[in-house]
């Protein structure tokens, strides 16, 4: 996120990110995790509303969300088949002439519902920085080197088991301009589909150990400890596969469904 | 270990950011239908900030049955072949805040209900998902009728409803501030 950030200039929060230090910015948090952790409560979700992020200032709805029972489509997702996605959109290493520099990595876990039922022959969408932390995007202006055989983008469908699995090179952390000499931790994008649009998901999957979390207000947005570590992939050696790339797992667990899934939801072949 | 064994809470959502722009859009994304297609309405309309401002790097997609009311469950929304209508579309703001789909009008999914299309809205700047609802025009008893809608005040239940237009339906999105969209939590 080069980002241009705040490309409407005369937005406030802007001129004031633009002030802001590192320093700042982390008392802003920790007075945030202290106010939290004295409320008691357990908060799953990033908080729409997190003054850190700078663009999130304009960008919160201010009311809570509306209860509503899901109904009719709701009920529903989209479907998706193998005439939508080829097998060889797994693999981000494979898109171009030559191998990509960096770290290749197998990423693989399993999708699953509320209830631990695997979401089968589901999308799964990733975009991610190459190894130096540089998006194939015009708006990403890191004076790191675009590397002419990364494109970052991936597509696959679960399998059977629910299970995903990509191969890719492990990105880089990249500067951002939320605050000054702000740092996004490393991370993958993923998007995700259950069995009911109610389950829809956008999110990031991060790497062991980063020292840039305590230093992020995306990942910092979320409040609650074990809830944000839940998007922390884990080194597995089971995954790592012999003289060829690291191996990570990661599973994601979707919101609770309203519906029953039918074998209608998972009609077609494996993956 | 980032998630013990036998947890299922649910993974936390995080924001788009801003470089889905060459992942998640592909061609024909925005088009359920083809704008030529001689049934084809526009779905459009801009996404404003809490200063009125356009978010020119938002992401909207739209879900919804077709005009008989049946839930789609054909696949093919990434390779449309034109002919099969899947019920699913994606599409970005561009730099003024706009966005567009061509698609055919749902119809009720029960005798009697208003139809609408589901919409789920992502953003630089916007931390996790939002749900709402964009119920078309033209059937007042139908709205009238609706749970949701007559669980709102009027002001709020008018940010649900889209306006039509001589191509379609335009249906804004305010996600803060003066005529905040209602945002749906399913629970
Ligand atoms: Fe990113």
């Amino acid at each position: 996120m080069t980002d241009i950030l705040d490309e409407a200039p005369t937005a406030p929060a802007s001129s004031d990110a633009a002030a802001s230090t590192q320093a700042e910015v982390s008392a802003e948090m920790a007075a945030i995790s202290r106010e939290y952790a004295d409320t008691g409560a357990t908060e799953t979700q990033p908080r729409l509303d997190y003054p850190p992020y700078r663009s999130s200032v304009l960008r919160h709805p201010t009311k809570d969300p509306h209860h509503a029972d899901p109904e009719g489509i709701e009920l529903w997702a989209p479907v998706f088949g193998h005439q939508d996605v080829d097998r060889l959109e797994a693999d981000l290493t494979i898109q171009h002439r030559g191998e990509p520099v960096g770290e290749r990595m197998i990423v693989t876990g399993r999708v699953l519902d509320g209830e631990g039922r695997p979401v089968r022959h589901q999308l799964v969408e990733i975009w991610q920085a190459n190894a130096g932390g540089r998006y194939i995007h015009k708006r990403d202006q890191h004076p790191a080197a675009i590397d002419p055989n990364f494109t970052g983008v991936g597509r696959c469908l679960t399998d059977g088991d629910g299970t995903y699995s990509f191969t890719t090179i492990k990105p880089g952390p990249y500067p951002w301009k939320n605050h000054r000499n702000a740092w996004r931790p490393a991370h993958i994008h993923f998007s995700v589909f259950g069995p009911a649009f109610t389950q829809r998901m956008i999110t990031q999957m991060y790497f062991p150990s980063d020292p840039l979390f305590a230093l992020d207000p995306i990942y910092q947005s979320i409040t609650d400890p074990a809830a944000r570590d839940r998007l922390v992939a884990t080194y597995d050696h089971d995954v790592t596969s012999h003289e060829w790339a690291t191996g990570y797992r990661w599973d994601i667990v979707l919101t609770g469904s309203h519906r029953t899934p039918l074998e209608s939801d998972t009609e077609g072949d494996d993956a | 270990m980032s998630r013990p064994a036998g947890d299922l809470q649910p993974t936390p959502g995080q924001t788009v950011g801003p470089f889905f722009g060459y992942a998640l859009p592909y061609d024909g994304s925005s088009d359920l239908v083809p704008p030529t297609h001689p049934d084809a309405v526009r779905f459009h309309g801009r996404v404003l900030d809490g200063a009125g401002d356009p978010v020119p790097d938002a992401l909207l997609e739209i879900w919804q049955a077709g005009p008989d009311g049946a839930v789609p469950r054909a696949a093919g929304s990434l390779h449309r072949d034109g002919f099969t209508f899947t019920g699913w579309g994606r599409a970005s703001t561009d730099g003024t805040g706009h966005y567009s789909f061509a698609t055919l009008a749902p119809g009720p999914t029960a005798p009697g209900s208003a139809p609408y299309l589901a919409v789920t809205v992502f953003a630089r700047g916007l931390l996790n998902r939002l749900f709402t609802r964009a119920y078309l025009p033209g059937d007042d008893a139908a709205l009238v009728a609706d749970p949701l809608l007559a669980s709102l005040d009027p002001e709020r239940r008018a940010t649900l409803v889209a306006a039509a237009d001589d191509r379609g339906f335009v249906f804004d999105i305010r996600l803060q501030g003066d005529g905040e969209t209602v945002f749906l939590a399913h629970g």
